[in-house]
């Protein structure tokens, strides 16, 4: 069932169009992730969901009824903040507590509500602290509890793991994923961090300058970008982007080689380079090797433990099967 | 980086402080040394008041004379009152320019201002008559309403500035979670902006308490706060200095220990909110 619909939704500061007419449709119980890279429109776009930004033209429907005028608290979605957005000055069991406290929900019911959510988010031995007492994970958790007592339709999530180093981002988007299955409640959740995109969406919206590049699952976007810009955006290191004689043999105007599509070799091959900068993970090795062909250094992935060192001559053979064409206009050819 | 100041310079500056603190405090230190004195003694060179005798003379004479309690219940209730409802005013209008600002919201703000530029005595035959014609001459509801009025662009720029220091986003959450407009000022921005309102509260009862213009002007007996009771001991021929400075300390005590206990939230309050 569609769960949210926006139909030619525009969005206009002043004379500044941020997001032409736009369409989308999120499925009741979907995990969504807008994605794109800074000022493309993906929070706006959220704050228009939400209802904390007015649509400039467009409408916008809810299950079905159309939300494009009514007040935020009444879309019946919750929201969760970059800076999480916690009141200072409650504790953690009231800041919980407090959009069941406006719903005007009876005392005993708060409660049961509130433990409910704090076990779910081991906070329960939190519950008496101030925000300020608590570490960032357990804010943004706080945050997320807020969330949930509400029950509702969808969890609009905007960019929450940002402000969290990075061991602290890989467990809460663990957590947060698995919260998504045990509710299996609609998640719209925004991001500039495309791992994060690849790795909790059901579908993924890449957007550019308020635009939609593609809709797709994480794996048709990795296998199948429509464009050059999704191949580019999607996939950590990026699509390796080839134009001139190396693209017009396959018949394009631009090839795109993914690093792990590759093959390294010390003798033999399609193109040779010299290696650059490399970075050993242990699981992998990227190259950054510099081909007298390109104008770019080409990123080579190779699997474990291989023995280049910087200045070595190389030979890079790409895959053929996983060669992406494009035209002259950076759109995907068959 | 700190800048290597020598000890010398140390000194010299703490030395310069110290004077010019003390000049600033002076006549204070003066009034309240007179207060102490008799009526003879108190008009004497400097050197000759400090050498004579003390007496509480005077304070049983102000005391006696006139009724202290009644000013300063006069005093309290106008300065407090018409602080609390300017708050009460200025609150919902800081709040609408903090966070729903339009392109006018500074121009208002600097025009909300320039009215304390007016010279008050522009207005004293408009605001006189309107007193008489609604019956609020030596009224405290009337000195309410008028402090309120005249302290309520400083009011306004104060909780302006500490409103915009509170992040845009804990007001839109309060919104998502279903908070009316009143439950929004009433639960979340005014509890977040409690130091704030507590230094423009503090620093506008000070403002009120030692407001002379109006209170004068508009008050006979009534109504008449601690100012007049300090002009009722200032005699153009006779010079009451003794008596005068004896009303005066009774006058500016009350005040002048309320600022030393609240001193921090007042600089807080004096630099408009540029102290974090």
């Amino acid at each position: 069932m569609k769960q949210i619909q926006l139909q030619k939704i525009t969005k206009r500061f002043g004379n500044v169009e941020v997001i032409p007419p736009l369409d989308l449709e999120i499925e009741t119980g979907e995990f969504v992730v807008f994605v794109g890279p800074s000022g493309c429109g993906k929070s706006t776009l959220l704050r228009l969901i939400a209802g904390l930004e007015d649509v400039t033209d467009g409408q916008i429907l809810i299950n079905g009824k159309d939300a494009t005028a009514i007040a935020p608290a009444e879309r019946g979605l919750a929201m969760v903040f970059q800076s999480y957005a916690l009141y200072p000055h409650m504790t953690v069991r009231n800041n919980i507590a407090f959009p069941l406290r406006m719903a005007g929900i009876d005392k005993a019911e708060q409660a049961r509500r509130v433990e409910e959510a704090a076990k779910t988010l081991n906070l329960s031995e939190y519950l008496d602290r101030r925000p300020g007492q608590l570490s960032g994970g357990q804010r943004q958790r706080v945050a997320i509890g807020r969330a949930i007592v509400r029950e509702p339709t969808a969890f609009l999530f905007d960019e929450p793991l940002s402000n969290l180093d990075a061991a602290l981002r890989v467990g809460m988007r663990l957590e947060i994923s698995e919260l998504h299955k045990r509710l299996a409640t609609t998640m719209i959740y925004v991001t500039h961090d495309q791992v994060e995109a690849m790795t909790m969406a059901d579908k993924i919206v890449v957007l550019n300058a308020g635009v939609i590049e593609q809709v797709g699952s994480p794996l048709e976007l990795y296998h199948t970008p429509k464009n050059t810009f999704v191949a580019g955006f999607i996939g950590s290191p990026r699509m390796n982007l080839l134009a001139g004689s190396a693209a017009q043999k396959y018949g394009a105007h631009t090839i795109g080689i993914r690093p792990e599509h590759i093959g390294i070799s010390a003798d033999k091959g399609d193109w040779q380079g010299v290696v650059g900068v490399s970075e050993h993970l242990g699981s992998d090795t990227f190259f950054h090797v510099n081909c007298p062909d390109f104008s770019q250094p080409l990123t080579v992935r190779a699997s474990g433990e291989v023995e280049f060192v910087y200045g070595d001559k190389v030979y890079l053979t790409p895959d053929k099967t996983h060669v992406h064409k494009f035209d002259d206009r950076g759109l995907r050819i068959a | 980086m700190a800048r290597a100041v020598s000890n010398r310079r140390k000194m010299l500056n703490t030395a310069l402080a110290w004077l010019v603190g003390l000049v600033i405090f002076f006549p204070i230190l003066w009034i309240i040394v007179l207060s102490f004195k008799t009526e003879g003694d108190a008009i004497r060179t400097p050197l000759e008041v400090l050498g004579s005798v003390w007496t509480l003379e005077s304070y049983a004479v102000v005391q006696d004379r006139s009724d202290y309690f009644k000013h300063f219940t006069n005093s309290v209730i106008i300065a407090l009152g018409s602080t609390l409802l300017g708050v009460l005013v200025a609150v919902p209008a800081a709040w609408s320019m903090a966070f729903v600002p339009s392109k006018r919201t500074r121009g208002i703000l600097m025009w909300m201002l320039s009215t304390k530029m007016l010279p008050a005595v522009g207005v004293l035959y408009p605001i006189y008559l309107l007193f008489i014609e609604l019956g609020l001459l030596d009224s405290r509801t009337g000195l309410v309403v008028v402090l309120m009025l005249i302290n309520l662009p400083i009011i306004v720029w104060m909780l302006y500035t500490y409103f915009r220091e509170i992040p845009a986003e804990i007001l839109e959450a309060a919104r998502m979670d279903g908070a009316s407009l009143r439950s929004e000022l009433l639960y979340v921005l005014t509890p977040m902006a409690i130091p704030g309102i507590a230094s423009t509260i503090l620093l506008n009862v000070i403002l009120a308490w030692n407001e002379a213009f109006w209170t004068l002007n508009l008050t006979a007996a009534k109504a008449a706060p601690l100012t007049a009771f300090i002009a009722s001991y200032s005699s153009p021929e006779g010079l009451f200095y003794a008596k005068l400075s004896a009303a005066s300390v009774m006058a500016i005590m009350p005040i002048l220990i309320m600022g030393w206990f609240s001193q921090k939230q007042l600089v807080r309050g004096l630099t408009f909110g540029a102290v974090k």
